[in-house]
Parts: structure tokens; C-alpha cells; sequence
């Protein structure tokens, strides 16, 4: 076991991909020289040369479909954007080429890519830094939408990514880098396809994702204090959502609060619940709450960005009114 | 016959052979074009049908200068170069008619044809959108060590998106073997170049990239066929991307749901003087390069091609609908540790 950073765990993972397999190359603005906007690829263009580690242009349209190009013509690019909200000029390659080749081609060109990029609020980078938008991409067909939310996933995740033989959206929450924990030193892939029970608890669901994993499980440590034995469950994979993992624990428990960093309208948080609803109805003894962000543009002041993103009493008041 | 042949003329009949090929492939193009007009009419295309019809010497000269292992990234108006590029007219003409023997199972239609066998990557149906992937597939021969052309078609429409400029400078940037291949028609749909460009004079924007330019008449193949091999060789000896700009019309609308209320009839009407395939045939005929009757035979097997090729696609199959989510990913799942 060794202490390591999210940030490391990811490094981690990207120098093993770059060793395994001479397909793979990284691209990005400042990944290279620079080390990456937050340091996750720092020292790699040393170690492999510029050719690997491509620092590219201002240019998100052009180097995120020049790695779905690259994808098509044999290569396993690791595009990485340094935050969702600057994907969303390269949404026309994303959604208009990467999920689309292999299904307008009859199943001829598919593309092996991994997009990664950070997600969310916390660091008062205001209302063009600080959004969560992987909900929109986790609405995509065609493209598979990744969440690690632990070491373990921000090490192993990027392998079977890189193994899927279609594109993957790797979504890192920006306030995570910084985590520290312990990590086997052998750790290395994980399956990407199932989601996760990260507490066991018998009384309620709380399900979250990414960045929100923490909150819900503060929030558990709180109600447990109370006396009240919740259930924690990590999506992991947004995009297809592991239905079973959390239906399963909702008719366990019989009630369920959802903790989403998106907005309410038209979200993620939206299509958990109701799935809930359509599958295990019956089993709740109360509606299905959700806690997302508020539905504002990200403030930059500390005190309004705080409130604006679910937060621990958020989630613990949520259980308190699912009767719990 | 004579026992001794001189030296030269072996090499011209080959030389005039190939142009009477030439002619054959617009001749193809032009011909199945026109019929897909009438089995637009006939309900039996349905969707968008962007026709090219005037504009057959660009895709023609173009594939002339390619081998089989290079790629081309094309446009919605893309017949003529997935014909040009060798794909049968019987895989075309079977996904227009939506049948699973198309070149994409019906999955894409007109604009979306596709074929892994010629490298042909589309089909592409954002304006611009195609330009970033040819980037990118010109970004893993340069990877590979491999010494290949990625031909890439738009129009003058696109220059006007971001994706043009930004495509453009990677590709100069990261000297890659990128083919540009600007087929000006003069309108982005209905607006025309000057209405939507401050600088009409496209060859200064790839200037702009110290990308190495052409202006060719896109109404000669043959001037097409030279520019584009000799582009595309400077590409392949490592000499960076190149951009052609194809000056070319098309005679027809934009699509088939366009009235054509924005050009001027006495323009088309000028522009048809100019018509790739009557200019060619005039060229050859003057020399002598085409035989007596030797057109009206071409005719009728190009003829024959289409019908054949009609006959295949109505006899196609429909895609069981069982299949409707067939390929929304690959049919292997992500493995697991």
C-alpha cells in the first residue's frame, strides 16, 4: 500500500497505458510542457516524448476530432479537455462523429477513444469552469460515461476504458484531485461496467457519482449517528446506468435520495429516479428525493457557491423528509 | 499490322485510354445522379439528395491521384466520390434505397456513405465537421510511420466554420499528410461566397497556415487529375498538407427540397458552357481519343451499370427491426479485469 493523490492515481494510470501500448497517446492542451492544467500529467512528456504527449492548440473541435480521427485510423488516443465546459466546443466531433461513426456506417468504423476531462464546482471558478454537464453526455447513445468517484477508479478506470472498443467519457470532479488515501500498489483495472455499494446500510438509498460520492457519504456518517443506517451507492458508470445495483438497494431499503452536482431540470438525478419509479415502485414508502445544484450559473463568491452545490445537510435533511 | 510500332505511340494510347476513363467515371457519376433524381420523384430515395451534377471532375481528378491505401473524409454531396473512389454503384444505389446491401445497411442514407474496404470515412453531414477527423487519420499514418494521403473534401461553406481554421492549423502545424480539398461551388447552400466571406480569395486563408495552395478549374479533370497528383505527392514525400481549392458549379439545387431562388438563371446557363463531361468529350473526340460510336457504347454500359445497380437495390433486403439498435456500440462489450 502506498499514500497517493487522486491526481497520482490518475498519473498512474495514464504512464502504465503509454507503456502498454504504443497506440496510445496523449493530447491536450497543456498536457505536455506545462504538466497538465491540474498536474495530473506532470513529468510524462519527459518520459515519452512529444510525440505521445501532444501539446495542442486552443483549438477543442480540431484535437478532439483529430483523436476521433486518429481512433479511426488504428491508435488509442487519450484526449484530455482541461473542463466540461470547454468540451462543449468540441460537442459537434463528440456527439456528432465519436457516437455516431459506427452506427451511420452499419457497423464499420467504430472509434476507440477516451475523452477525459474535469467536472464540477468547489473551487470558485465561477459560472465557465465550474458546471456539471456529464449528465448531457450520459444522454448520448453511443458513448460510455465514466465517473470515478475513488483512488481505486481514478487508477483502474482508464484501462478498460481504453480496452472498449468505442468511446468513453472520462469525467474527473475537479475537487478530487487533491484526495489522498491508500492504494494497493498492484492496484490496476476495475470493471467499468457495474456500479457500487460503497456503504452497506439497511433504511434508505443515497445514490451519487463523481464528486457527490463524499457527500453522500458524509451525510451517512451523520444519519448514523442518529441511528439511521443508510446505503451508499456509487454510480460509476453514468452512461449505461447500472439499473439493477441501485433498483436492488431501493427495494432493500424502501426509500431513496438521489445526489446529483447537475441541475434538477431535465437531470441525471432525474433519470435515476425514474427508473426507481418504473422498477421498484411498490417497494418505496416514500418519493424519491432528489438534492442537485441549485439552478444558477456557478457564483464565484465562497458563500454562494457553497449553497449552490448539494451539500451534506442537504442530503441528511432529504432523508429526514423521506421518513427515515 | 504493322510489325514495328514507334516508340511514342504506345505510351499516348495508354495516356488516351486513361482520359477515356476519365470520361467514363464522370460519365458513371453524372448518369446514376441523374437517376436518383427520378427515384427521388418516385419516392423511392427519400431524406436529403444532394446532387453533384456539374461537379464530377473534382471527385474524379482527385481519386485518380490516390492509391488504395490512402483515406478519403467526404461531404453530404458525396456520390461521385464514393464512386470515384471505387465503391460499387450496387452498395451505393442499395443505401439510397435504405436496404442492409448498402454501403451502411441503410443506416445512412445519401449523405452518410461508407466503406471500410476503400477507406472511406463518409459521408459527413456537418459542414465541416470532417475536416478534424481527417486530421486525426492523418495524425496516425504520421504516428505509424506510415507513408499515406488523407484526402479530405468540403465546401466553400465551410471555410466559414470554426472547424476549417482550426483543422487547418493543426494539420500545417503538426505537418501532416493532409490533402485539403475545397470543392467551391459558390454557394453555401443557398449564400452565395461573397455574401458570406470577407476574403473570397480562399487560397490566402490556407496561406494564412503557410499551407502550400492551388486554384485549379474544377470544371477540367485532366487539370484536376495533375494538380491533384502533384499535391498529393508533395503530401506523401512528407511535404505537409496542401490545399486545392476546385473551382466548380453545381448545376443543379442544393437539394432536392430547393426551389434555387438565389442564383441567377443566366449564371447556371453560363456555367453549363463550361459542363466537365461535354468539354472532355469535345477534347477527345478532336484528337481522335474517342472512336466512332465508341460514347454512345460507354452510354449504354453505363446505363446498364444503373440499371443493374437499381434492380440490386429494389431487390434488397430491409433491415429486420429487430436490429435497431445494432451498432449503437460494438458488438464486444467492454472487457472486464
Amino acid at each position: 500500500m502506498s499514500t497517493v493523490t487522486y491526481r497520482e492515481a490518475m498519473r498512474q494510470a495514464l504512464r502504465e497505458a503509454l507503456q502498454r501500448d504504443e497506440r496510445v497517446f496523449l493530447m491536450g492542451e497543456d498536457v505536455g510542457r506545462y504538466g497538465g492544467c491540474y498536474a495530473v500529467s506532470l513529468g510524462l512528456l519527459e518520459e515519452f516524448g512529444p510525440e505521445r504527449v501532444r501539446d495542442t492548440p486552443l483549438s477543442e473541435s480540431a484535437f478532439v476530432g483529430a483523436g476521433i480521427g486518429a481512433a479511426l485510423g488504428g491508435m488509442r488516443p487519450i484526449v484530455e479537455i482541461m473542463t466540461v465546459n470547454f468540451s462543449l466546443l468540441a460537442l459537434d466531433q463528440i456527439v456528432n462523429n465519436a457516437a455516431t461513426l459506427l452506427y451511420m456506417s452499419g457497423g464499420q468504423f467504430n472509434v476507440p477513444i477516451v475523452i477525459r476531462m474535469t467536472t464540477g464546482a468547489g473551487r470558485q471558478l465561477a459560472a465557465q469552469h465550474s458546471h456539471s454537464l456529464e449528465g448531457w453526455y450520459a444522454h448520448i447513445p453511443g458513448i460510455r460515461v465514466l465517473a470515478p468517484a475513488t483512488l481505486e477508479d481514478a487508477r483502474g478506470m482508464l484501462w478498460p476504458a481504453l480496452d472498449d472498443p468505442d468511446p468513453v467519457l472520462i469525467f474527473e470532479h475537479g475537487t478530487l484531485y487533491n484526495a489522498e488515501g491508500e492504494l494497493d500498489d498492484d492496484a490496476g483495472a476495475v470493471d467499468i461496467t457495474a456500479a457500487a455499494v460503497r456503504r452497506p446500510g439497511t433504511d434508505v438509498t443515497i445514490i451519487g457519482y463523481g464528486g457527490t460520492l463524499r457527500t453522500a457519504l458524509g451525510a451517512a456518517e451523520e444519519l448514523a449517528g442518529e441511528g439511521v443506517d443508510a446505503e451508499v451507492i456509487d454510480l460509476r458508470s453514468l452512461r449505461p446506468l447500472d439499473t439493477d445495483t441501485f433498483v436492488s438497494s431501493v427495494a432493500r431499503t424502501h426509500r431513496a435520495v438521489v445526489v446529483d452536482e447537475g441541475w434538477r431540470t431535465g437531470s441525471l438525478s432525474a433519470e435515476v429516479s425514474a427508473r426507481i419509479t418504473e422498477e421498484v415502485f411498490y417497494d418505496l414508502d416514500a418519493p424519491v428525493a432528489r438534492v442537485c445544484s441549485a439552478e444558477v450559473p456557478m457564483p464565484y463568491a465562497k458563500h454562494l457557491e457553497d449553497v449552490a452545490v448539494p451539500r451534506v445537510c442537504d442530503v441528511v435533511d432529504a432523508v429526514h423528509r423521506s421518513g427515515a | 499490322m504493322t510489325a514495328m510500332t514507334p516508340a511514342g505511340s504506345e505510351a499516348t494510347s495508354e495516356a488516351a485510354d486513361h482520359r477515356v476513363h476519365l470520361l467514363r467515371e464522370m460519365l458513371r457519376i453524372r448518369r446514376l445522379e441523374e437517376r436518383c433524381a427520378e427515384l427521388y420523384s418516385a419516392t423511392l430515395i427519400r431524406g436529403f439528395l444532394h446532387l453533384a451534377i456539374g461537379e464530377e471532375a473534382c471527385a474524379v481528378g482527385v481519386m485518380e491521384a490516390l492509391r488504395p491505401e490512402d483515406a478519403v473524409v467526404a461531404t453530404y454531396r458525396e456520390h461521385g466520390h464514393a464512386l470515384a473512389r471505387g465503391m460499387t454503384m450496387r452498395s451505393v444505389m442499395a443505401e439510397l434505397e435504405g436496404k442492409v446491401e448498402g454501403c451502411s445497411r441503410g443506416r445512412g442514407g445519401s449523405m452518410h456513405l461508407f466503406d471500410s474496404a476503400t477507406r472511406f470515412f463518409g459521408g459527413n453531414a456537418i459542414v465541416g465537421g470532417g475536416l478534424p477527423l481527417a486530421v486525426g487519420l492523418a495524425l496516425a499514418d504520421h504516428l505509424q510511420g506510415q507513408h499515406r494521403v488523407t484526402a479530405c473534401f468540403f465546401g466553400d461553406g465551410a471555410v466559414a466554420e470554426g472547424e476549417f481554421h482550426e483543422s487547418m492549423n493543426l494539420a500545417a502545424l503538426w505537418h501532416l499528410p493532409v490533402l485539403f480539398c475545397c470543392e467551391n461551388n459558390l454557394y453555401g447552400m443557398g449564400t452565395a461566397l461573397e455574401r458570406a466571406e470577407s476574403e473570397t480569395d480562399l487560397s490566402l486563408k490556407a496561406a494564412g497556415y503557410r499551407v502550400p495552395s492551388w486554384e485549379v478549374d474544377g470544371m477540367d479533370v485532366l487539370a484536376v487529375e495533375e494538380a491533384a497528383g502533384r499535391a498529393a505527392e508533395a503530401v506523401r514525400a512528407g511535404g505537409g498538407p496542401h490545399f486545392l481549392e476546385l473551382r466548380t458549379y453545381r448545376f443543379r439545387a442544393h437539394s432536392m427540397y430547393d426551389p434555387d431562388r438565389y442564383r441567377d438563371k443566366a449564371e447556371i446557363e453560363q456555367w453549363k458552357h463550361r459542363d466537365p463531361i461535354p468539354q472532355l468529350v469535345a477534347r477527345l473526340s478532336a484528337g481522335e481519343e474517342l472512336g466512332e460510336g465508341e460514347l454512345d457504347r460507354m452510354e449504354a454500359e453505363v446505363a446498364a451499370e444503373i440499371e443493374d445497380a437499381v434492380a440490386y437495390a429494389d431487390a434488397g433486403t430491409l433491415e429486420p427491426v429487430e436490429d435497431l439498435e445494432r451498432f449503437v456500440t460494438s458488438p464486444e462489450p467492454a472487457a472486464r479485469p
